[in-house]
């Protein structure tokens, strides 16, 4: 067994009488990549923000014991100065600074004292960039020039400059597609050749279980189990139950008795321009059709277009010059405004349920009831209370979101019931198809599970679902037809029965070479 | 789980929070001024004196609700004030038609904002900087430079007169009976409203603010309502001015607790961006918030105007900060999305009492500004404390 670098006994961390940790046991071996595993709310980011000094010593209980010694950190400037640096699933980075001056913001390179040498930084920062493959970007580029998996790298590089011996990242592919994320779990492996040991949290089980060499299962605030890669079983399933507490036979629950009906929504000819490049065609001719009772998948590489679609088709909410027609129930509607969508009976679920989806400042019931408001909570100028108390009760209970009350802020609630929220939001806008991009983002296991018994819900009540999703098995798992969208246009349409991850990459790949032609 | 188990939670500390410090303040001022501040008159002369801040902080409160301000209040009060002074001394129009010329004139000058904000997407702060100065400079031309007036009786009435009142001798003095009256119908509609919430929480298994807690903070209001109209009966009566402040306030208080627009105030407010892909129109909500603000200004001009007797140019200068800190005091959140109409209501008194206590304890009107602001500024650090605690 090799050195240990980090070891965390008997943390016990509580929130005004609430034991967010409790007894939790961490041990991390020198140059290894140590997954935290657990759902939503186990303590996962609360572990590593007492490891940081996020919480300064003295607000926990429990050693931590870095590199042999007790550490006493009051803050994250003494955590970095062990050379321990947090990468925080929100991106620390200003849009409009450049990339040298993001990878060292926060650590100027000064030659007097509150001077900045330019030079210095300059140089520095092509060494720390050298790290993440970078080194060719230009360093004088505004860091909103890049994309997002770009700048997840840059954090990285920004901590290579903090000379890190002790890298943690939360959540870093959670805003990233599949080859963005391929990209960066290789940088991981080759910085843990260079000696550098890494945390990371995620719930991309099979990210971990490709790039970590142990994990650590929490649940409840309490460790459950670590396991070692060579000597436990190391599957996704495994990992699972570990952090469920109970086997996972099934992660897509079965429809059953859910006959598929008539066509209730068709759309054709959809096509769609860039909002700011008037000349870029961002979706080209697409056709399309799901039936009462269906879920259909959009499935297709991040970029491809889905978002788009979806977002320009309810209420021409994203691109200009849109031009196609939509057909509800054979008739051909407008859906102009996000109004004349939700009239015409149609709902739409954001990727981003925090930026799109929900007011995290009000509570359950007015989040629940706010597409619905006017037509069916309303004479259409007073809104009925007794009715919006009644129903956001009722929804509540039906999907399970877990709070003390209907009047509890949204934003305290954990993503997983923040998406229960959104989705009753919709339902209770009483619409025929449902559009929901990316229902489970960045959401536990257990979560996940009852959003996907809510869509088989809303198939057996014959309502049309449409999943977006980037997470393949998921679209294949829920999904009784999918089409696969590439390059904006739709590179193929897949029965259930040839469903598979090879399939939907073969049509990818198929259609990236008619296009090459 | 446990809808069948009493719970019980404590009293929202920020809901009582700005009332306690109203009576603080008062207090404060009833001991340095040697009780001058209580006098039957003085009660009377706060309502009068702040009645249109009171009109402005209500319209404000909207504006503040979606993350914003407006700074072109003052101005609109100003040139509306002139308009319908000029029209009624100069060009002897009837009182009613120069009321409206002056209304129109406010809703012109809101439409005139809200175009620029909500279809635009000029920033508030922009707009209405530019409205702000135009106003101004519209009315000092308006007006060259000089005061109009004296306005007749029959205008002023809004201003400074009383409804009917049936006076009885009571103890050395005098007392209302319409004042009690309107009191003991007050006082009776919050013992119903409270009842209401307490059978509304227990049927959906809610939970109710501990009993205790609720009696005192009922009583407390009570007692500063009975106070406050046995004040005014022990005066002349029941102002007008209060009249048309309550029923204003009353309104704005239902619109946006009761009904659809408001609650899509405070959703634009909360999340512009959620509120748009929720079917909320939000750029025909902006609009209309700042066409609703040019129209109470309007109606603030008028009150000004009546209560002074006269319009001059420079009156209403700096009232548009006074209504903005009116609402943060009264727990407003200056990102958006919070906020109710009796804060602002209440806020707006607290800088009312504040004025009226400082000018009569002798303090220049140079160190009231510091004052203010110092107690501005300690409310909104004493909101942002207590959330933090919560958090």
């Amino acid at each position: 067994m090799s050195e240990v670098i980090l070891e965390m006994n008997h943390i016990v961390k509580a929130f005004s009488g609430v034991r967010a940790l409790d007894d939790v046991n961490l041990k991390v071996e020198k140059g290894e990549i140590h997954a935290l595993c657990g759902e939503n709310g186990a303590g996962k980011s609360t572990l590593m923000n007492v490891l940081s000094g996020v919480y300064p010593f003295g607000t926990y209980e429990g050693d931590i014991i870095y590199k042999g010694e007790k550490c006493k950190f009051h803050n994250i400037k003494d955590s970095e100065a062990k050379g321990i640096v947090i990468i925080h699933q929100e991106l620390a980075l200003s849009p409009y600074l450049s990339i040298a001056e993001n990878v060292f913001m926060g650590n100027e390179q000064t030659s007097i004292k509150g001077v900045i040498n330019w030079t210095q930084t300059r140089g520095k920062a092509k060494e720390a960039l050298a790290h993440v493959g970078l080194e060719n970007e230009n360093l004088n580029a505004p860091i909103n020039s890049l994309g997002v998996g770009k700048q997840q790298l840059i954090e990285i590089a920004k901590a290579m400059a903090k000379n890190v011996d002790l890298l943690i990242l939360d959540e870093p592919t959670a805003a990233l597609n599949d080859e963005e994320s391929a990209q960066l779990l290789e940088i991981m492996l080759e910085l843990k050749r260079k000696g550098v040991t890494c945390i990371i949290i995620s719930h991309k089980l099979n990210e971990i279980s490709y790039v970590a060499d142990s994990i650590t299962v929490i649940r409840d605030g309490h460790t459950i189990e670590t396991l070692h890669k060579g000597v436990d079983e190391f599957t996704e399933d495994r990992i699972i139950k570990g952090m469920v507490g109970r086997e996972m036979t099934n992660r897509y629950p079965e429809r059953v008795d859910c006959p598929v009906g008539d066509v209730v929504m068709e759309v054709k000819n959809w096509t769609v321009y860039h909002p700011e490049i008037a000349d870029k065609k961002v979706l080209n001719n697409i056709n399309l059709n799901v039936r009462a009772g269906e879920v259909v998948g959009l499935a297709g590489l991040m970029g491809a277009g889905r978002t788009e679609f979806a977002m320009s088709l309810f209420g021409h909410s994203y691109g200009q010059k849109i031009s196609g027609d939509v057909y509800m129930h054979g008739k051909k509607v407008s859906t102009k405004t996000v109004r004349e969508a939700i009239e015409n009976k149609i709902a739409y679920t954001s990727e981003d349920r925090k930026t799109y989806g929900l007011v995290l400042i009000d509570d359950i019931k007015h989040n629940m009831t706010m597409a619905a408001l006017r037509k069916y909570f309303s004479n259409g100028l007073i809104v009925d209370q007794r009715k919006e108390n009644l129903e956001a009760e009722k929804y509540k209970k039906l999907i399970n979101v877990k709070a003390t009350s209907i009047n509890q802020t949204v934003g305290s609630l954990s993503g997983g019931n923040q998406q229960k929220v959104v989705l009753a939001k919709w339902i209770l806008s009483q619409p025929d198809v449902l559009i929901l991009d990316e229902p489970t983002r960045g959401i536990d296991v257990g979560a996940k599970y009852e959003i996907y018994c809510a869509i088989n819900d809303l198939a057996k009540q014959g309502k049309a679902v449409i999943v977006i999703s980037s997470e393949m098995p998921e679209v294949i798992g829920t999904c009784d037809r999918v089409y696969v969208i590439n390059e904006g246009e739709i590179a193929g349409e897949l029965p259930k029965e040839k469903l598979s991850q090879e399939e939907i990459m073969k049509c990818i790949m198929q259609h990236n070479n008619r296009k090459g032609e | 789980m446990e809808e069948n188990k009493k719970k019980y939670v404590n009293l929202d500390v920020k809901s009582i929070g700005m009332i306690v410090a109203l009576i603080v303040i008062f207090a404060i001022f009833y001991v340095i001024t040697g009780g001058k501040n209580a006098t039957p008159i003085n009660i009377n002369n706060l309502i009068m004196q702040n009645g249109y801040i009171i009109v402005l902080a209500t319209g404000m409160l909207l504006c503040v609700l979606t993350g914003n301000i407006d700074l072109g209040v003052g101005s609109i009060v100003a040139l509306t004030a002139a308009c319908s002074a000029k029209l009624v001394v100069e060009q002897g129009w009837s009182i009613p038609l120069a009321w409206l010329v002056a209304i129109v004139i406010g809703l012109i000058i809101g439409l005139f904002a809200g175009f620029f904000i909500a279809y635009l997407d000029i920033p508030p702060f922009v707009v209405t900087l530019a409205t702000m100065l135009m106003g101004r400079g519209l009315t000092y031309t308006l007006l060259q430079s000089l005061t109009v007036g004296p306005l007749p009786e029959n205008y002023t009435v809004i201003g400074t007169g009383f409804l009917p009142s049936v006076m009885i001798s009571f103890a050395s003095g005098k007392l209302d009976l319409v004042s009690v009256g309107v009191a003991a119908l007050i006082t009776v509609g919050l013992i119903l409203n409270e009842l209401k919430t307490i059978k509304t929480n227990n049927k959906y298994g809610f939970a109710n603010v501990v009993p205790w807690q609720t009696a005192v903070k009922d009583v407390v209001i009570i007692a500063l309502v009975w106070f406050f109209f046995v004040k005014l009966g022990q005066n002349k009566g029941i102002p007008i001015q209060l009249l048309v402040v309550g029923i204003i306030v009353a309104i704005y208080h239902f619109i946006t607790s009761q009904t659809v627009a408001g609650r899509q105030i405070y959703a634009l407010g909360g999340n512009a961006k959620a509120a748009r892909l929720s079917g909320i129109n939000t750029r025909k909500v902006f609009f209309w918030i700042y066409v609703n603000m040019g129209v109470l200004s309007a109606v603030a001009g008028i009150l000004l105007s009546a209560r002074q007797g006269a319009a001059n140019p420079k009156m209403g200068d700096g009232v548009e900060m006074d209504a903005i800190a009116s609402c943060y005091i009264g727990g407003a959140a200056a990102a958006g999305g919070v906020g109710t109409i009796i804060g602002a209501v209440v806020g707006a008194l607290v800088m009312g009492v504040l004025n009226n206590g400082m000018s009569m304890y002798g303090l220049s009107t140079d160190f009231q500004k510091v004052v203010k602001g110092a107690v501005l500024l300690l409310a909104v650090v004493m909101d942002v404390l207590t959330k933090k605690k919560k958090g």
